[in-house]
Order: C-alpha cells, then sequence, then structure tokens
C-alpha cells in the first residue's frame, strides 16, 4: 500500500514536470526574437506566403489561443508537421527513436559492466592493481572525448580488422561500435562514483557489525556493502541514460546513424520548427521517464525512501 | 565457557609512532557470569573487546604479546578463517548505536537469519522459525511483522532488541556488549540491561559488558574490571567494589557518581583526562592525576595485588591505610 501511494505520488509529479516543462517550451520560443514565418519564408516572400506559413505554423492567431492548442494537440503526443518533410513529428521521432534506444541501452549496459565489477574491486582492494587500472581508466575514459575514440574504433575495427561494418544501421554488430565509443566516458564517471561509494559503505558501522556475525568477505561486500552503495550510482546512471536517449548527436554523425541525434541536428540546420520544438518536448518526457523509473529502482533499494 | 585474556599488550603503529593502547590486560569472565570493564573513553575497552572479537585490523595494529582463550582455544593463535567461524557462533557482540550498526537496506528477518543459514547451515524456513522464537526471547513478539521490517521502521529500543536477537540468533557462549544502553533513554536502558541480564540466566552465556557509566555497571555486574590507561587498575566483585573501593581512581570514580543525597554538595570530578596512549607517564600511569601520589608512583609502577580474596588493586598505597 505504502509502496504503491509512493508510485501514485512520483507518477503524478512527472506528469506535472511534464506540463510545465512543455509550457516553458512554448514560451521560450515564443519569446526569441524573430517571426519564425520569415526565417520559413527567406527574404524572397510576398506577405501572402508569409501569411500563408503562419497559419500553416498556427501563429496567426493571439499566443493564449497557440497555447490551448498546443496543450491539446500534446496530450495526444501530437506535435505537428515537419516543415521540410510535411510528415508529423510524431512519425519522424517514432522512425528514430528504436535505433537511438538501442544504442543507449547497449552502451549504457557496456558502461555498467565495465564500470560496477571494476568499481567494487577496486574498492575492496584499495591500492591494489585492480585499484589503479580502475583509477587510469576512469582518467582516460574522461579525457578522451568520444568521437575521438569513435574515429580511432572505426579505423581500428572496420578499417585495419574489419571486424565490424564501417557503415549501416541494420543489426546489433552496427552498434557495436558507437556504443562501446559512448559507453566508455559513461563508465569512467560511473566507476570512480562506484569507488567511492563503496570505499564509504565499508567504512560504515553495520559492516562491523556483519563481520561480528562472521560472515564471509563476499557476503560482506556484496550483500551488505552493494546494495547500500549502489543507491547514488543508480540515480547517476539513470540521469545519464536519460541523456544518452535524447540522441548522441556526436557519436551518430561519426558512426552516420540514423538516430534522434542526427534528427534533430538537422531540423535546427534547417530552421524546421515545429521538429525542433517537438524533439525538445519528446526528450523532456524521455528524461522525466527514465527519472520516474529511476526513483522506482531507487526505492527498491532505499526502503527508507517509500515513507518520505 | 571461561573467557580468559592474559597479558594482552596491544600497539597501534603508525609510520615510526607508536600509540600503546594495552598494556598487558589480565581478564577472566566466568561461565554465565556477567563482568562489567569500566573505564574512560580511550582508556582501552572497545580495543579489548574488538580483540577479542579478532576484528583488529592489521596493521596498523600489533599485537605485542598477550593470549586469548575461549576455555582451551587460543583464539589469537586461530587463522583468520577459523576465527570468523568463531564470531557470530561462539562469540557475538553487541554494539553502542544500534541506528548505525543494522544494516539500513536488509530487513531485520533477513539480518537474524543469514548467520543462522551460515553457521547452523539451516534453511531459510527453518532459520526463519528460529528467528521468531530469538525475537520473542528478546521481547519482539509480534513476530512477523518484525522480520519483514527495516531498521527505520523500528523505534530505538526496538533496535536495540533487535541487534541483541542477531547476536544471541547462533546461541553463543559468551556475549560482548559495547555500551548497549548508551544511546538509549534512560527507560529503555532499564529494560536492556533486564533483557541482558534475563538472557545470561536463559543461555548461561558468559558476558563481558562494557560501559563508562558506573551507575549502569551497578544494576547488571558480578564482577567489575576498572581500567585506566590500557590496564587494569581494579579487579572485585560488584559489592565489594562498590563497598570497599582500593584503587584511587576506583575512589574518584565512585564519587563522581551524581547522587541525590548528595545535593546541594559540589559534584566531584576527576582532574585533567585519560592520558594519550602514545605518550603514557612513568611509573604508575594515574600518578599526574592522582591526589595520593608520592615520588615513588612517578618511577615504580604498581603491580596487581590480591589484598582480599577475589579483590585486587594495583596501587603502591592500597592496603596500608594511606589512601581515605
Amino acid at each position: 500500500m505504502k509502496l504503491f501511494l509512493f508510485i501514485l505520488k512520483r507518477f503524478f509529479r512527472l506528469v506535472l514536470t511534464i506540463l510545465i516543462i512543455s509550457t516553458i517550451i512554448f514560451f521560450v520560443i515564443r519569446v526569441i526574437p524573430g517571426d519564425p514565418a520569415l526565417v520559413v519564408a527567406g527574404i524572397d516572400a510576398s506577405n501572402a506566403e508569409i501569411q500563408a506559413i503562419r497559419v500553416k505554423l498556427g501563429t496567426d492567431v493571439p499566443v493564449a489561443v497557440q497555447y490551448v492548442r498546443w496543450m491539446k494537440k500534446l496530450v495526444r503526443f501530437d506535435f505537428g508537421t515537419s516543415l521540410i518533410s510535411n510528415q508529423p513529428v510524431m512519425t519522424l521521432i517514432k522512425q528514430r527513436f528504436p535505433l537511438t534506444f538501442s544504442l543507449a541501452l547497449l552502451g549504457i549496459f557496456l558502461g555498467i559492466l565495465i564500470a560496477i565489477p571494476l568499481g567494487v574491486l577496486s574498492a575492496v582492494h584499495r591500492w591494489s592493481l585492480w585499484d589503479y587500472f580502475g583509477m587510469v581508466y576512469s582518467q582516460l575514459g574522461m579525457a578522451i572525448p568520444s568521437f575521438w575514440l569513435g574515429i580511432i574504433l572505426l579505423l581500428l575495427f572496420s578499417v585495419k580488422f574489419p571486424i565490424f561494418p564501417l557503415f549501416g544501421s541494420g543489426s546489433i554488430k552496427n552498434l557495436f561500435l558507437p556504443a562501446i565509443a559512448l559507453g566508455f566516458a559513461r563508465a569512467a564517471v560511473i566507476l570512480r562514483l562506484t569507488r567511492a561509494s563503496m570505499v564509504d559503505e565499508l567504512s560504515k558501522e553495520y559492516i562491523i557489525t556483519a563481520r561480528a556475525k562472521g560472515l564471509t568477505e563476499k557476503m560482506i561486500h556484496y550483500k551488505h556493502a552493494l546494495k547500500n552503495a549502489l543507491i547514488p550510482v543508480v540515480t547517476v546512471t539513470g540521469i545519464q541514460f536519460g541523456y544518452m536517449l535524447g540522441g548522441a548527436i556526436i557519436i551518430e554523425q561519426v558512426f552516420s546513424l540514423p538516430g534522434l541525434g542526427r534528427l534533430f541536428l538537422f531540423a535546427i540546420y534547417q530552421r524546421d520548427f515545429p521538429l525542433i520544438q517537438g524533439g525538445v518536448v519528446f526528450i523532456a518526457v524521455i528524461f522525466s521517464f527514465t527519472n520516474f523509473l529511476v526513483d522506482m529502482f531507487y526505492s527498491f533499494l532505499n526502503p527508507k525512501i517509500r515513507i518520505s | 565457557m571461561e573467557l580468559t585474556i592474559k597479558d594482552l599488550d596491544v600497539s597501534f603503529i603508525q609510520g615510526d609512532r607508536e600509540a600503546h593502547a594495552l598494556r598487558g590486560i589480565n581478564l577472566t569472565v566466568g561461565k554465565g557470569e556477567i563482568h562489567s570493564l569500566v573505564g574512560e573513553s580511550g582508556s582501552g575497552k572497545t580495543v579489548t573487546s574488538t580483540c577479542i572479537m579478532g576484528l583488529l585490523p592489521s596493521p596498523p595494529v600489533r599485537i605485542n604479546k598477550g593470549e586469548i582463550f575461549l576455555d582451551d582455544i587460543n583464539l589469537l593463535s586461530l587463522s583468520e578463517e577459523d576465527q570468523r567461524k568463531i564470531r557470530g557462533m561462539k562469540i557475538a557482540m553487541v554494539f553502542q548505536e544500534p541506528a548505525k550498526y543494522l544494516n539500513p537496506t536488509l530487513k531485520i528477518g533477513v539480518q537474524i537469519t543469514e548467520s543462522l543459514i551460515l553457521h547452523l547451515g539451516m534453511s531459510k524456513t527453518a532459520a526463519e522459525e528460529k528467528a521468531l522464537d530469538i525475537l520473542t526471547t528478546v521481547g519482539l513478539g509480534g513476530g512477523k511483522r518484525i522480520l519483514h521490517s527495516y531498521p527505520h521502521e523500528l523505534s530505538g529500543g526496538m533496535k536495540q532488541r533487535a541487534m541483541i536477537a542477531i547476536a544471541i540468533s547462533c546461541n553463543p557462549l559468551f556475549l560482548i556488549a559495547d555500551e548497549p544502553t548508551t544511546a538509549l533513554d534512560v527507560t529503555l536502558q532499564e529494560q536492556i540491561l533486564e533483557l541482558i541480564m534475563d538472557l545470561r540466566n536463559k543461555l548461561s552465556m558468559g558476558t563481558l559488558f562494557i560501559s563508562h557509566d558506573l551507575r549502569v555497571v551497578h544494576d547488571i555486574s558480578d564482577r567489575i574490571s576498572v581500567i585506566y590507561a590500557g590496564k587494569i587498575v581494579e579487579n572485585s566483585s560488584k559489592t565489594e567494589l562498590f563497598a570497599h573501593p582500593m584503587h584511587p581512581y576506583s575512589r574518584l570514580l565512585l564519587k563522581s557518581i551524581p547522587d541525590a543525597e548528595k545535593r546541594g554538595t559540589r559534584l566531584v570530578t576527576i582532574p585533567g583526562k585519560v592520558p594519550d596512549a602514545e605518550n603514557i607517564p612513568p611509573g604508575c600511569a594515574f600518578h599526574p592525576r592522582c591526589p595520593f601520589a608520592e615520588d615513588i608512583c612517578k618511577i615504580e609502577e604498581p603491580e596487581m595485588k590480591e589484598y582480599q580474596e577475589g579483590h585486587s588493586a594495583a596501587c603502591h598505597f592500597c592496603g596500608t591505610g594511606k589512601i581515605q
């Protein structure tokens, strides 16, 4: 019951966040100086043409009316129609999202796979070889730009040793290298945090109790310390995953993958206002939703959170 | 089961600095006896108990000499793995602040049953049955609900009872209680002390009760050892100690207990503080704070001597009538 109430509360907060975000986005776009219709129409357009674009964009009516229309469409996940391709924004996003989602999922998965075991080992065997390896890794991971890593990976594993395809986006094989390029840096952040959090937990008093009970070191580390240590790690990993779901512009560019990042990048190049607007809202919604899921998982790890 | 500590000498080493934490502790706790170890903070109480548990990390800790026997098992000579098997199984420990010493993310049931499953090889269901019994023993009837609670869902007193339940789960032969009532309200203190005495009777465990509070010790102990700067300075039965304290330090400790009958008079305090384990004064470690100290105290360290049957103290002037 308590858990159900907690979920309900968080869900309500999610909806509220999305409403506020979309309102802010709506007004920010209206506040930016310049008439989008003028930009779209170009310098040579006649007044009639500009007016037609205004009608198409819906900017010919007062802001209040526009806002109501915007909200009405929003609840139906209707972000309007792209000015360039004339397809509904939602259709475009739906086409691109699976790729971005798979890439983000694989990226965060590889990141976690490197970071958490290495972070735990570093914390448990402090100042050991594992720990030094972890430190070097996290320094490199944070210092190396992901586009550079992407290019090097391509050169090594697609050109020199052609294990992975150079381009294309059909199979998981195409996603592997970009996922590594993405996950490498995320892993560095998660690794540092896991190590710090684990070291912190291992110095807590309940660990002394666990030792006094005669538990094995393995039980102490994995059953007692890790569950507590993962609490902050889950939060940060979730946020990282949320960012990745918004599309990885640079990596998608390097590996010429048709994901959300590139969709929105081109929308900006081409001043495709409905697409930009829809894209921003979409990213915000996805990000809030990921946070909601993180909260759920968090409450599973940390029973205290459920009552507060 | 009897616990015997013989001439235990322990230092903390850091670089070329050495802190002499225990300087030859001798202590015997008989079967079913509650033996209190009393002293100010920094006197070596917790180091003694942690050493019995085999939980002192080395380095920085160095055991210079001494032995700890649980009946005929020499605890200090055991391998780490054998020590681990004794912890929780034969010797258990209860700590000061249950809120910190319980794992916040594991249910009480899991925290009780895991040692049963590990040490006694019980199945999960059998362990849960047993855990319910143990909870009743420590006065946490209500059973299943407690098993499925997290520590933060229990009150302070309940947490300490749960902590004790964890400690006694495998029917240990010996219990170390490190200031188990210090973090609790006075009314709860009373209840927890009663519980510890009750358990001693039921399980006939020997108990080493560590405290800085003589009033608490008065209620619970059979015997008392007073520790000062890593050395036991007086050892006696409780009644003897409270009636005829011998060592000046014990006498001052007793005098510093606030008492309703002494209303209006100034509370006695002991001037100064426990010496730093890195700089223990030569001779009798207590001499800088002792009102009776003479030249010999600064040079020669007094031996522990038995002045009456079962009552010993380490002071040059014990039994001379000089200490009033």
